[in-house]
């Protein structure tokens, strides 16, 4: 096991690496360039070649690759052109936001996708099964920002049941030591805080969570049908076990292989989702800057920003491999 | 100059302020009444101070010498003060920290005498040593802090730095005592009091930022960093003291305890960011914000229906669409005269600004001194338009590029697209067809548009800093740009010339003459002043609404 983790971590090297040659190749030949981005609608032409000169923009792209380099590997990964704040403190002040809208997302998806793929494949061709296809199409088909809007305007707007944008109201005050708002509320003990904040987190984690939701239903239903006609289950239910236990040991057990990894590619999936809802809910994560980032050229942030996402994607892949051992003994075998 | 209708404007705002008092009492009256038994609350009214207000980015900096933005000048006007304020409603300078000042003949000395008891937000003494420490600092910014992202505002308008004294404007300051601050020129500039009133130059506390490190410049990676001043100490004079900043969530202000005026009913400021203009609009129905800015022309009627207060600045703006001379056809004057002429602005004015937008005669507001209406007005006549056209050679017309941004909302400009629209089809009827090119608002069309020669006719504007005619045309047509693509070496020399006088008196009647001479040429057609609005919950009766955005929420009047 261990020396798998230590295989897969020695691979992030040369994936890491090919992926910032690409960045920065990519990012330094669109259009237009940053200086336009960072001077705004009053830059004069002048100004514009006098920021590229200062900045290095006009230097040999090897040389400025591996000036990139020498920065990032000593852990430096510049300012945003935007903000004027080092890149690596806007990840950490914007990416718990996105893991506990990730993490809202993503046990609603398996808490409500998996028992309906069950129950779809337990009648399965009758109108249950039907009904849980259908809601499963329409969550893969409605686009999340659509369906982010549309959960806004009628739960916020309309009812006035959740509130519409942000991660927590300002006219609560609120103490917050790790920027995960929830965990903050907890432990300072200001329940009305966090309660808060996790009434922030339903709209758009259900419009971030609908099409892993889907998804997953549907995988469960699929590896289900396969599992519960297999020998293994067929001789359980021949020695005359129970029911539960025939359930939760054979079938689901061998069933949640596919949907784990599944969930795994989902995960990484989620970041571009929250583009979409994060900007449409105002929620202060990495998706919403990431795309303020993309539309105004900001270099510095799609660099690391993409490095850091990378980073992660890579290791949750790495913990969905681990996770297969614990659930089959026949993956840690071979 | 004439003073009617700023005298007409001045009375309607004591009208509107008092009906506002009068309301305010009554109001509070009734609140005392039903909080009978809750007599401890001691304040003079029990409205709710905290006031949350959508902005729709941070502010890049909260040092607001190196700032040039709107949000970041938003949140400056709450934290600090300059020496010279703004005349409620108008663009016109007005005493602040200075309570009075006396310019010498020559345009050169500037003896400014402060208000007495002012503290900063750190308790330390706002006198005239502050007042010099404040300009000598902007005088001797260096490196990367003389960039345009920088101090832009310092650079543009006193043209140089301690490096450069050849070009400066500034030349020193002297606290000749306690309240009185002499500050001397290089060369009269007489658009310098006014130029104060910008929070760019507003007085910051020397000790805050000596010990928070507001000159501490680092800038050796690819971009500048803020400061630590910058970031989390912001130190004025303001009604407001800053609390925090959660950047990309919201900025916390609350009242200054020591503050030397009127601390108003808002206690408590939260700037709440929220980039997208829907969600701030569907942020203020669910009652999560009080107000927001820059309301799209298209919400302003349902949201004043549904109960939402709606409030228009004095339009401090101008749009116009720019013709590009090196184009074979614009380069005829009669070509450009005939599109000015085939452009009925009311009907544009109608079908896409916002309401209180003006008609536009010249290329600024009617509040800047210099503003006259002895122009060439170019009133719509298409049939005047067809025979200069075919004079110039045009009589079945011609086909001309028409730029335009896609996807963008400007204070002058809330709908691009439905202006080119409508413009394209006024122009039709004159026989001159279009090819639309529409781009991206940032970099592609400025690029285009501002950078190169390669572009037709097209739609740009501007939001006035302060009153300067300079200030709008010295930036259009005050040298050689490819944006229009002229080289008029007269009126260059006319504008730089009336920057340099050092008296209102003597610049007025010049940039008239100059307002003449622009129109004359006609390289572009002022098309209107475009009025942004605000909306504002129920309970917000009155906002300081301010053509150059001059609005410290002091000034706030809420119900409840």
């Amino acid at each position: 096991m261990l020396r798998l983790i230590g295989k897969r971590l020695l691979l992030l090297i040369p994936t890491l690496f090919g992926l910032s040659v690409l960045l920065f190749l990519w990012v330094r030949s669109l259009p237009g360039g940053p200086a336009t981005a960072l001077l705004g609608d009053k830059a004069t032409p002048e100004a514009v070649a006098r920021v590229n000169a200062a900045y290095g923009f006009d230097k040999p792209l090897v040389e400025q690759y591996f000036q990139y380099m020498g920065r990032i590997l000593s852990g430096d990964f510049g300012s945003s052109l935007l903000t004027n704040r080092p890149v690596l403190e806007e990840f950490a002040a914007r990416f718990p936001a996105t893991l506990e809208l990730s993490a809202f997302a993503i046990v609603f998806a398996v808490a409500l996708g998996i028992p309906l793929g069950y129950w779809a494949a337990r009648h399965v061709g009758r109108w249950q099964d039907q009904l849980a296809v259908l809601l499963s199409l329409m969550g893969v088909v409605v686009p999340v920002f659509f369906l982010a809007f549309i959960l806004k305007w009628v739960f916020a707007v309309q009812l006035g049941w959740l509130p519409p944008d942000g991660r927590q109201n300002p006219r609560i005050d609120a103490t917050h030591y790790t920027n995960f708002f929830v965990w903050d509320g907890l432990i300072t003990g200001e329940f009305d805080a966090a309660f808060d904040a996790f009434t922030h987190l339903v709209l758009p984690g259900i419009a971030l969570g609908t099409i892993p939701l889907a998804i997953i239903a549907r995988i469960t239903r699929a590896s289900v049908l396969e599992v519960q006609n297999a020998d293994y289950v067929r001789t359980a239910k021949a020695k005359g076990l129970a029911p539960n236990l025939i359930r939760n040991r054979f079938v689901m057990r061998n069933a949640m292989l596919p949907v784990i990894t599944t969930l795994g590619l989902q995960l990484g999936l989620l970041i571009s989702g929250a583009v979409l809802t994060e900007t449409v809910f105002a929620f202060n994560g990495i998706g919403s800057f990431l795309w303020d980032a993309i539309f105004n050229l900001d270099f510095p942030v799609l660099q690391g920003f993409i490095i850091f996402i990378a980073l992660i994607y890579s290791l949750i892949n790495l913990v969905v491999d681990v996770s297969y051992g614990l659930i089959d003994p026949r993956v840690r075998v071979s | 100059m004439s003073f009617t209708p700023r005298r007409r404007r001045l009375s309607a705002v004591t009208a509107a302020a008092a009906a506002a008092a009068l309301l305010l009492s009554s109001c509070a009256q009734s609140q005392r009444d039903d909080s009978g038994d809750n007599g401890d609350s001691g304040s003079e009214s029990s409205v709710d101070g905290n006031f949350i207000f959508a902005a729709s980015s941070d502010p890049k900096s909260l040092d607001p010498a190196f700032a040039s933005d709107g949000e970041s000048f938003r949140v400056s006007r709450q934290i600090f003060e300059g020496l010279v304020g703004v005349e409620p409603g108008t663009a016109d300078p007005a005493p602040l920290l200075a309570e009075s000042w006396e310019s010498s003949e020559d345009g050169l000395t500037h003896e400014f005498t402060l208000k007495e008891g002012v503290k900063f937000h750190d308790g330390t003494d706002f006198n005239a040593e502050a007042v010099c420490a404040n300009f000598d600092r902007w005088y001797n910014f260096e490196g990367i802090q003389q960039s345009e992202t920088q101090a832009y505002y310092y650079g543009k308008l006193f043209r140089g730095f301690s490096d450069s004294p050849d070009t400066a404007v500034y030349k020193s300051c002297e606290a000749t005592d306690e309240g009185t601050a002499t500050v001397t020129l290089n060369q009269p500039f007489a658009g310098f009091i006014a130029s104060l009133s910008l929070p760019a130059f507003a007085m910051q506390s020397p000790a805050a930022m000596e010990e928070h490190g507001a000159d501490e410049a680092s800038g050796t990676a690819e971009a500048p960093e803020l400061t630590e001043y910058a970031r989390a100490h912001p130190t004025g004079t303001g009604p407001y003291k800053f609390d925090s900043w959660a950047v990309g969530q919201d900025i916390k202000l609350s009242s200054f305890d020591d503050y030397w005026g009127e601390k108003g009913q808002v206690t408590n400021i939260t700037f709440r960011v929220i980039d997208d203009p829907v969600a701030r609009r569907q942020s203020l129905e669910a009652g999560q914000i009080d107000g927001y800015d820059l309301v799209s022309p298209a919400d302003v009627g349902s949201l004043a229906d549904a109960g939402y207060n709606i409030v228009n600045r004095e339009p401090f703006t101008i749009l116009y669409l720019g013709m590009n001379q090196e184009v074979e056809e614009l380069k005829d004057l009669k070509v450009r005269q005939a599109i000015s002429y085939a452009i009925d602005k009311d009907a544009l004015i109608r079908q896409t600004l916002p309401e209180g937008t003006k008609k536009a005669v010249t290329f600024i507001p009617d509040m800047v001194n210099g503003y006259t209406e002895d122009v060439e007005k170019y009133e719509y006549d298409p049939e005047k338009a067809k025979q200069l056209l075919a004079e110039a050679g045009y009589e079945d017309g011609f086909t001309v590029d028409f730029n335009y941004p896609t996807g963008v909302s400007r204070p002058y400009m809330p709908t691009p697209e439905q202006v080119f629209s409508n413009l394209s089809g006024q122009l039709a009827e004159v026989g001159i067809k279009v090819n639309a090119k529409p781009e991206k608002w940032s970099p592609d069309y400025l690029d285009r548009v501002q950078g190169s020669a390669n572009h037709g006719i097209h739609l740009l504007g501007w939001t006035g800093d302060y009153n300067d005619t300079d200030n709008f045309v010295g930036v259009f047509f005050g040298g050689e740009k490819p944006e229009f693509g002229f080289n008029d070496p007269d009126l260059f020399e006319a504008l730089n010339e009336a920057r340099q006088v050092p008296n209102l008196e003597e610049q007025t009647p010049m940039y008239e003459e100059i307002n003449k001479q622009v129109s004359e040429l006609a390289p572009a057609v002022p098309l209107a002043h475009p009025a942004p609005s605000l909306a504002f919950a129920e309970r917000v009766e009155s906002y300081p609404a301010s053509p150059v955005n001059d609005e410290v929420f002091n000034q706030i009047k809420l119900s409840e």
